[in-house]
């Protein structure tokens, strides 16, 4: 299997962070790298990074079944997700969290019919002083009001 | 860039250079001390640096708060194995945000600070361990570090020092429990993010079973500022047994939440009402939470008076922890705080031990059932039975910090559990009046 140039270069960077014969540690980073051009993590991807980093494609998927960013279903073009841990819930995420599941007609880590937006009630992002928060792929939103989450949703359904 | 206004109230010493243009870049890190500390370090031997850390009285700000300096006199300098260099940016405690600010806002302090640690044990490789939800984060740290390289502050020979130090960032994949120390170590070995026991500790065999010194983000970021002003004045900045500032995040029902980096020892009086400005709506405070969701709870009246350091907050059987403040005010459903802690600490647990899966698994099955104001009185005692039981005796500390913040809500606000039973919610006084 092939990637693009600039993640080939990502890859062999990556494989000298790590001391000699310890190249297994690159499997989660090249995972995620990965992931991101591909959108999931196929079995196909799974085979490659196995290969590169020396484990078997079962240990690849013992790492995957562990960590909720890895996954092995495809998700919406854009993926939303809420935060509704204490300091979000203190300031309305658990509203908006509702507010996004009525508007999009889908749940926790579900994606829309048409394959534009996937849901996901996520746990503490690390932005607790500027709740409540949400991020759009990796882009993070403060402050977030349910007028600004209802521009936000249509603008993603309209553009993808 | 993301930090709030400053106060008047703040020490800044680590957060001295937010606000000032470009202040992730090397050019405003080196017209503002950047790198003069490093330097200063080599001309120390690596036993006066350690001193130096000892005498600053820094505690580790990840949420334990054990003895930094002690801590780097640990690591076995004479072995013949490689030692390493081990930054926690993991940061994923409900309630803490500020490692993500130092590091947007001044990500080669971060740098130096991991330099110096090196200096001290001779280490000359390190890794920065980010979540990975913070990718923003991971790419200005690696757009700092391709800088510092640049320039001769990161590689071969650091500007002439004859010091080689290399270092890298480390994207985590979205899991709590790689926060804890040798969970995150597992994780950076490509592996999934299950505790290891203890000991040996990662300063005897850590990273690649090497000698390792791992530190949270603003634990190295405050090595810099302590050499540069010498360990005993950083040490007057805080109270007796825990020396500087610590950055505390403010959030939940406040009415200036944000970032702010307070001596230890601040009165929470102080914090809440000028730094924080108060109480949403002017409201009475029901709740506190000193440093992450995982601590013990206090209730309004227990804080008011104590002090932010973490011999006061033990002393009030809580933790100061990782400095992630969340206030609640008096309209706040306690039930409904207690499942969504747990529901967290549930979804987190690696699974690895029993205690801490089956338990905090039944723990949420019953507050689900109480927050529907079903079940019994008897169940409202099995939640407490339950959590204590857990506590201490889990592999890692995840049981611990699920089982501490339930059973202190249970203890401080059982009448909140009874009332859900009993079809009211004590949050509206005027329900319980028609009740």
């Amino acid at each position: 299997m092939t990637f693009s140039p600039e993640l080939e270069a990502r890859f062999v960077k990556l494989m000298s962070n790590y001391p000699q014969g310890r190249q297994r540690a690159a499997l989660i980073p090249m995972l995620m790298y990965a992931q991101d051009e591909v959108g999931l993590v196929t079995q196909e991807v799974k085979e490659e990074v196995a290969k590169r980093c020396g484990v078997t494609p079962l240990q690849v998927d013992e790492v995957v079944g562990y960590y909720t960013m890895l996954r092995s279903q495809p998700m919406g073009k854009t993926h939303l997700q809420i935060c509704t841990n204490i300091s979000c819930m203190l300031r309305g995420g658990d509203k908006l969290w509702e507010q996004a599941c009525h508007k999009l007609g889908i749940g926790h880590n579900q994606v829309t019919v048409d394959g534009t937006v996937s849901l996901e009630e996520v746990e503490c992002i690390g932005a607790c002083s500027w709740a409540p928060a949400l991020q759009v792929n990796y882009d993070f939103r403060h402050q977030v009001t349910p007028e600004q989450l209802d521009v936000l949703i249509d603008e993603l359904r309209r553009v993808g | 860039m993301l930090f709030n206004a400053p106060h008047p109230a703040e020490v800044k010493v680590l957060t001295r250079r937010f606000g000032l243009e470009n202040s992730h870049s090397l050019d405003c890190y080196l017209a503002n001390d950047g790198y003069k500390a490093f330097l200063k370090a080599m001309e120390m031997t690596p036993d006066q640096v350690i001193d130096e850390i000892k005498a600053s009285n820094l505690r580790g700000r990840g949420g334990a708060g054990f003895p930094t300096g002690m801590k780097w006199s640990f690591v076995p300098r004479q072995s013949p194995k490689p030692k390493y260099i081990v930054v926690n940016a993991d940061e994923s405690e409900p309630g803490t945000c500020k490692d993500r600010v130092l590091i947007e806002n001044d990500p080669h302090q971060l740098i130096e600070g991991c330099l110096i640690a090196a200096r001290c044990v001779d280490a000359h490789r390190g890794w920065i361990y980010i979540r990975g939800e913070y990718r923003y984060l991971i790419d200005i740290m690696d757009r700092a570090i391709e800088e510092a390289y640049k320039n001769g502050y990161l590689g071969k020979n650091i500007r002439g020092t004859g010091y080689d130090f290399d270092l890298s960032t480390h994207t985590g994949a979205g899991a709590y429990e790689c926060g804890e120390e040798s969970a995150l170590l597992e994780s950076l070995e490509g592996k999934r993010g299950v505790p290891r026991i203890r000991p040996p500790f990662p300063a005897v065999s850590g990273a690649f079973q090497c000698p390792t010194i791992l530190n949270n983000v603003e634990t190295y970021s405050a090595a810099p500022s302590i050499l540069l002003m010498g360990g005993a004045k950083w040490a007057e900045l805080g109270v007796p047994k825990a020396g500087g500032t610590k950055l505390t995040c403010l959030s939940g029902h406040i009415n200036n939440p944000g970032v702010y980096e307070l001596p230890l020892g601040f009165p929470v009086r102080r914090m809440i009402e000028e730094v924080g400005g108060g109480i949403r709506g002017g409201k009475k405070m029901k709740a506190f939470i000193p440093g992450g969701s995982s601590c013990p709870m206090l209730t309004g009246e227990e804080a008011w008076d104590l002090t932010m350091d973490y011999d006061a907050m033990a002393k009030a059987k809580t933790m100061l922890g990782s400095g992630g403040v969340v206030i609640m005010d008096e309209d706040t459903d306690m039930v409904k705080v207690a499942l969504r802690i747990i529901r967290f600490y549930q979804h987190e647990s690696c699974g690895w031990c029993i205690p801490c899966r089956e338990g905090t698994l039944w723990l949420r099955k019953l507050i689900t059932r109480l927050d529907a104001g079903m079940g019994s009185s008897t169940d409202i005692s099995l939640v407490g039975e339950l959590a204590k039981n857990m506590f201490g005796r889990t592999f890692c500390p995840l049981g611990d910090a699920a089982a501490m913040p339930i059973m202190s809500l249970i203890e401080k606000f059982r009448p909140e559990f009874e009332a859900k039973l009993a079809g009211v919610s004590v949050v509206s006084p005027e329900l319980v009046r028609i009740a």
